[in-house]
């Protein structure tokens, strides 16, 4: 699975822009052909740091939409630093991302 | 859409067991998934088993979503929490069969703000939650949803 992630200095605080293609089944959605349920599958946990330091820690529930997009902001980091971003999903997929920091547009 | 979603509704007791029965937790991970809050169907419930009943309503939490979303499976939703020490932002969507959402919490630098997008089942109040110095607080914004997003 594909994680796409951008950070970009503001002043000093860096604005982390993260992309992850998942489909997020909420297992609540049937198949139209069997009539059956789709399992649940989707991504429930997120963690991302600063240079190895974690900086921000989720928990998702079956509501977060489709190949899920969310931003956050890290005040004190710099161009250059390292964010990671590392994900799990329900049945225990675990997915990667890292991005350097670039300078102020 | 009515059928689709009277379909969705009679599944979610079905789909809460499988979920009870699928999860796991990486390893990696100090956190564990919230398991009981997550699968709650009512909002009471929801907020009970995450922490956050008995909020207090305050204006230092800023929302940010569409007045009308179109598309329910895709809802954009931004939060910044102004409340000192603030230390996680959750949010709700109070008619979504699971009404919990996601929580984020915020440590190192990592400001108190927060943008994901969500899917929202009909028109609800997006509830944003945050936990402050040991303290609850909460705010809302009203999203009229014209085709809901959590179905088939």
């Amino acid at each position: 699975m594909a994680m796409r992630m951008r950070a970009t200095m503001d002043g000093d605080v860096a604005t982390v822009k993260v992309l992850m293609q998942h489909d997020m089944e909420t297992g609540l959605r049937k198949d139209k052909d069997t009539g059956k349920f789709i399992p649940a599958h989707f991504i429930n946990l997120v963690t991302a740091t600063l240079n190895g330091t974690p900086v921000l820690e989720a928990q998702w529930g079956v509501g977060v939409a489709k190949n899920p997009f969310f931003e956050f902001r890290v005040k004190g980091a710099k161009a250059g630093d390292k964010i990671a971003v590392h994900a799990v999903d329900n049945l225990d997929a675990h997915y990667d991302g890292e991005v350097e920091i670039a300078a102020a547009a | 859409m009515n059928q689709a979603r009277r379909t969705f509704l009679k599944g979610t007791a079905v789909a809460v067991a499988m979920l009870s029965g699928v999860l796991k937790v990486g390893k990696a991970f100090a956190l564990e998934w919230n398991s009981a809050a997550f699968t709650a169907k009512k909002l009471d419930e929801a907020l009970k088993s995450s922490g956050y009943e008995g909020a207090a309503a305050s204006d230092d939490i800023l929302i940010k979503v569409p007045e009308i979303a179109e598309n329910g499976a895709l809802v954009p939703v931004e939060a910044t929490s102004n409340i000192p020490g603030t230390t996680s932002i959750a949010i709700f969507s109070d008619k979504n069969p699971n009404p919990m959402i996601a929580e984020f919490n915020f440590m190192n630098g990592a400001e108190p703000f927060i943008s994901v997008r969500i899917k929202m089942a009909e028109t609800a109040p997006v509830r944003i939650m945050v936990k402050a110095n040991g303290k609850v607080y909460t705010n809302s914004r009203d999203v009229k949803v014209t085709a809901g997003g959590c179905g088939g």
